[in-house]
């Protein structure tokens, strides 16, 4: 089998027993990346020559004796929201075209320090917003399985990387589902951490109280290697979390779900579900019960107002975070031309350096926390949030996970949803209440929808600091699917 | 601008003040990163990508920062937050790098307290409304244009060295009943809020660099009926100028008022050269500042057993030591009050550390000194001269080394830096004569002044003023003239 279709696993113990090199691995994927970039567009930067020295450094390192854990001189994609001192960060804005980082993210220090070789910057929706990738300003990442569709977003790059064979990992950042829905459309493992698990700094801020660093892998074991390689407590993020990481490495070696309580949400079903979704779902519960499970129903009733509640804050706090970008210190700088203040250089660098979407969402933001509105919108948003917190309490009162599907529908066609936020909105319908209450939730893949034949997500959700939990149950449920299947789901996925 | 004499207005309208206070705190880092905070650095020398407001940086409270905002908040009598948090308000400007401030909106850290002031005997007490903590943005410089405002500037430059420094924001509830004393309770006000920062010794409140500053709001009412529209003056820098913009801004408000015009609900500034405010912008056409908890922050909640041990290890107040020393050096109000309004407490209280006696250190400061700082114009503690310099000098005259004038020189030469007092002295051969040189000089003096030296002998004690200072010029200056005055009177009896 080829280096690229390996596991990270596997890769990893292959350069740790000296039997490839980093930079072996490191150019078979570069070599993907360049012969599959002109179909599925999931990088923003590739710099061969700068990945190459990653390598060898960490070829070096290894020579030398340093003990670097299971996943050096593994690649990865990482997205580009994320510092990176070798590399631009755009945030797939043009408002940050070219803008190389004085520094490194806390998740990309990580990375370096665990011995990863980074393959390039990954494509996005415009500051993580949206649901497609269609919403990048430097053009839309397709998604493998059909490159008439979308990969998700806003992680898009990087799910297409992972599924596409560019790399064997990823890093996202989910703030209403941007992990786990791209997951869930290219077939692929995508964990979105306990909110504060993982650090924030260096991460370019949408939404600051709903940003999450997760992995993206091909399989769960994978995910948790690169979950434990960079997540944990950072003193450069206030809303870090001061506590050990869940031993998420050793729950996805567990095996065993037996006498487990499962509990299903209500209210995720109704109309705006594809049928073959609903159908795969189903499956999974069939196979949790006779893995040993025990299925409850339960009922979430604040979480039909998660969409709305989100809406209103995620967009509240983008208004506020993005205001830095005003051509001052760093990033585009449009009508510095002497004719023009310094106030109106910054409002015309915004307007030509923000795309529609993120303008929407700085309107929506900048509406919703103003005088005399704030109550009835943010602050109602705030009130919801912690009736979503309580629901989930609740719930893990009675079961150890949570169940539903990732997304209520199969990748949708490109420009399908683009005129229509609400219809893009949706996408993030399942989501979303594991963002606003801060609790842990993966997405892996459960089957292709009959339909279409095209991959559908299991979203397993575990309470604040269970992260635990969504490996344990994740890798035994793909244990047992793969069984079925005869191997992973990916291998249905047409060849590029 | 027309206005109506102080004392006319006061005879139709009682004011209300309000008094809103930035102190810089003196930490070693910034409120919200590791930056260095000294004043006068090269300009952008002290900045990080936190303070920049780079993509992706976070803020991480400073808790030197937290802990002197609680004790300035004891000190002022205040309320503790058991929970609070940073809120963002948010605006566009250039100086400010993430185009918000972090700073405190409807949960200060500390809250309801009072700082009782004395003027001319009386006492007003000054309930504070809140005390919280904010982030200093940077420094504009607009070049070009008329104003020295960023409108019609050719260009700007922006220096982010302040930007995020912590700054506390101390804000009184209205201020009422102060009448025709307002100006100097408002300036009695800034003293003592500055006199309490100095005792915490949580800033160098620094008027001059703008480490403390002030904005006056004003309204005017008729007796009996409801609160005025206020104005508030911005960025006001000295004491004075406290003192001159209540004082201004009553006088532009009464005529407004009694030529029956309304009063605009703005902001002005002062100027220092007029003493007179200039419309800034209203509040119609204000911003909406959005303000909203700050999620990069997480909320304050300080341990109350921390905040009493801060309350128990509280300086004496300045007001208490002041008691404390008027007593114990038996002054008088007036003499407290001069000393208190020169600045000389702090001086006299280590000048009697340094071993003088109360009198003799506060003869000097608010003597020979307050008239030196007050020609040179300069405050008595910038001086260059150490409370120890003081004390040598007074125990070099109270062992008869020196007289007072030799001791004027010696001052003046500390003053001139040629050194310390013992070094003034030797230099400039500063001795006093001793007792042979001057029975020498005396022997020649009444040898030279028969006439006088008659007059004394046959019980004209008044003559013999002639006769030492004749002493005195013979020695140049350098005898005891007591002495002396003693010797030619035995001499002579």
């Amino acid at each position: 089998m080829s280096l690229i279709h390996k596991t990270a696993a596997e890769l990893g113990a292959l350069v740790a027993s000296g039997e490839v090199s980093a930079v072996e691995v490191a150019t078979a994927h570069l070599d993907r990346i360049e012969a599959t970039e002109p179909k599925l567009h999931a990088f923003l930067h590739v710099d061969r020559e700068v990945t190459l020295s990653q390598a060898r450094e960490v070829d070096s390192r290894i020579a030398s004796g340093e003990q670097l854990g299971p996943l050096a001189g593994v690649p990865i994609a990482h997205k580009d929201i994320f510092a990176t001192r070798d590399m631009p960060t755009t945030a797939a804005s043009k408002i940050l075209e070219g803008w190389r980082p004085p520094y490194d993210a806390t998740v990309t220090a990580r990375l370096r320090a665990a011995g990863l070789v980074i393959l390039g910057k990954t494509n996005l929706d415009e500051f993580a917003m949206g649901s497609s990738t269609e919403n990048s300003a430097y053009g839309v990442t397709r998604n493998p399985w059909d490159l008439s569709r979308i990969p998700g977003g806003s992680s898009g790059g990087s799910s297409a990387a992972v599924s596409g064979y560019q790399a064997p990992l990823s890093t996202g950042t989910d703030t209403g589902g941007s992990i786990r829905q791209p997951a869930a459309v290219t077939g692929i493992v995508g964990m979105k951490p306990t909110y504060g698990g993982s650090s924030r700094y260096g991460l370019i801020a949408f939404a600051s109280s709903l940003d999450t660093p997760g992995p993206f892998a091909r399989n769960v074991h994978d995910a948790a290697l690169l979950h434990e390689a960079f997540s944990g407590y950072d003193p450069m993020d206030s809303t870090s979390i001061d506590a050990p990481v869940p031993s998420v490495v050793a729950a996805a070696q567990a095996g065993d779900i037996s006498g487990m309580r499962v509990g299903i949400v209500r209210e995720f079903a109704g109309d705006g579900y594809q049928p073959g979704v609903i159908a795969r779902f189903n499956d999974a519960v069939k196979m949790l019960e006779s893995l040993g499970a025990e299925i409850v129903e339960v009922s979430c009733p604040s979480f039909d107002t998660a969409l709305p509640a989100y809406y209103l804050i995620a967009p509240s706090e983008c208004s506020s975070n993005l205001a830095r970008f005003d051509a001052m210190r760093y990033g585009l700088r449009v009508g510095d031309d002497g004719t023009h203040s310094a106030e109106e250089v910054m409002a015309l660098t915004r307007a030509a350096g923000f795309g529609p979407e993120v303008k929407r969402r700085i309107m929506l933001g900048t509406y919703a926390l103003s005088s005399g509105y704030y109550d009835a919108y943010y602050g109602q948003a705030q009130k919801v949030r912690t009736l979503i917190a309580r629901d989930f309490e609740a719930a893990f009162g009675q079961v150890d996970v949570l169940i539903s599907p990732t997304t209520p529908t199969t990748a949708f066609p490109i420009g399908e949803r683009a005129d229509d936020p609400m219809a893009m909105y949706l996408a993030d319908l399942c989501t979303i209440p594991s963002n606003l209450a801060g609790n842990a939730a993966i997405s892996i893949p459960c089957g292709l929808a009959d339909e279409d034949n095209l991959p559908v997500g299991l979203q397993i959700m575990a309470p604040v600091l269970g992260d635990d939990r969504c490996y344990r149950v994740g890798a035994v449920l793909e244990k047992a699917f793969e069984a079925r299947w005869g191997g992973p789901l990916l291998k249905e996925a047409p060849a590029l | 601008m027309s206005v109506i004499a102080f004392d006319k207005a006061l005879e139709r309208f009682e004011p209300v003040l309000g008094l809103e206070t930035h102190v810089e705190l003196g930490t070693a880092s910034k409120m919200f990163c590791g930056c260095a905070t000294g004043f006068g650095a090269e300009p952008n020398t002290q900045v990080c990508p936190t303070c920049l407001a780079f993509p992706g940086s976070l803020p991480v409270a400073n808790e030197a920062a937290i802990e002197a905002t609680i004790r300035i908040g004891l000190a002022l009598n205040c309320s503790i937050a058991e929970w609070c948090r940073f809120a963002r308000k948010n605006y566009f400007y250039p100086d400010m790098p993430k185009n918000y401030q972090i700073s405190q909106y409807d949960e200060p850290l500390c809250f309801d307290g009072y700082l009782d002031v004395e003027v001319g005997g009386q006492t007003y007490r000054v309930e504070i409304e809140r005390v919280h903590l904010e982030e200093d943005t940077g420094k504009s410089t607009h070049v070009g244009g008329a104003t020295g405002r960023i409108h019609g500037a050719d260009y700007s430059i922006v220096d982010y060295n302040r930007a995020g420094i912590p700054l506390v924001e101390i804000v009184t509830k209205p201020i009422t009943g102060t009448g025709a004393m307002a100006p100097e309770v408002a300036r009695a006000y800034g003293v003592e809020l500055r006199e309490i920062m100095r005792s915490l010794g949580v800033s160098d409140v620094r008027m001059d660099q703008g480490s403390m500053r002030f904005d006056v709001n004003v309204s005017l009412n008729e007796p009996g009926a409801p609160w005025g529209t206020r104005t508030e003056t911005k960025n006001v820098n000295s004491f004075r100028s406290v003192e001159r913009s209540v004082r201004g801004e009553i006088e532009r408000q009464a005529f407004l008022l009694t030529s029956g015009e309304k009063i605009i609900q703005e902001t002005r500034h002062f100027h220092e050269d007029t003493g007179t405010t200039t419309s800034g912008r209203s509040k119609e056409e204000a911003q909406d500042y959005r303000y909203f908890p700050d999620p990069d922050l997480v909320p304050i909640a300080p341990d109350p057993t921390w905040v009493a041990t801060l309350r128990d290890t509280l300086p004496e107040l300045p007001s208490v030591k002041r008691k404390r020393l008027q007593s114990e050096w038996s002054v008088s109000d007036h003499d407290m009050e001069s000393m208190y309004n020169a600045g000389a407490i702090d001086l006299v209280e280590a000048t009697i550390a340094a071993g003088a006696p109360a009198a003799d250190a506060r003869k000097w400061w608010m003597g020979e000194l307050a008239r030196r700082a007050n020609e040179s114009g300069t405050a008595l503690a910038d001086l260059p001269i150490t409370p120890g310099d003081v004390a040598r000098v007074s125990e070099l005259v109270a062992s008869g080394s020196l007289n007072d004038k030799l001791a004027r020189a010696a001052l003046e030469g500390i003053l001139a830096g040629e050194g310390s007092a013992d070094e003034v002295i030797a230099k400039r051969g500063l001795q006093i004569a001793d007792e042979g040189e001057l029975l020498a000089i005396i022997d020649q003096v009444l040898a030279d002044n028969t006439d006088a030296a008659e007059k004394v002998r046959s019980g004209k004690v008044a003559a013999v003023g002639a006769l030492v200072g004749a002493v005195m010029k013979a020695s140049r200056g350098k005898a005891d003239a007591g002495r002396a005055r003693e010797i030619i009177l035995e001499k002579l009896s």
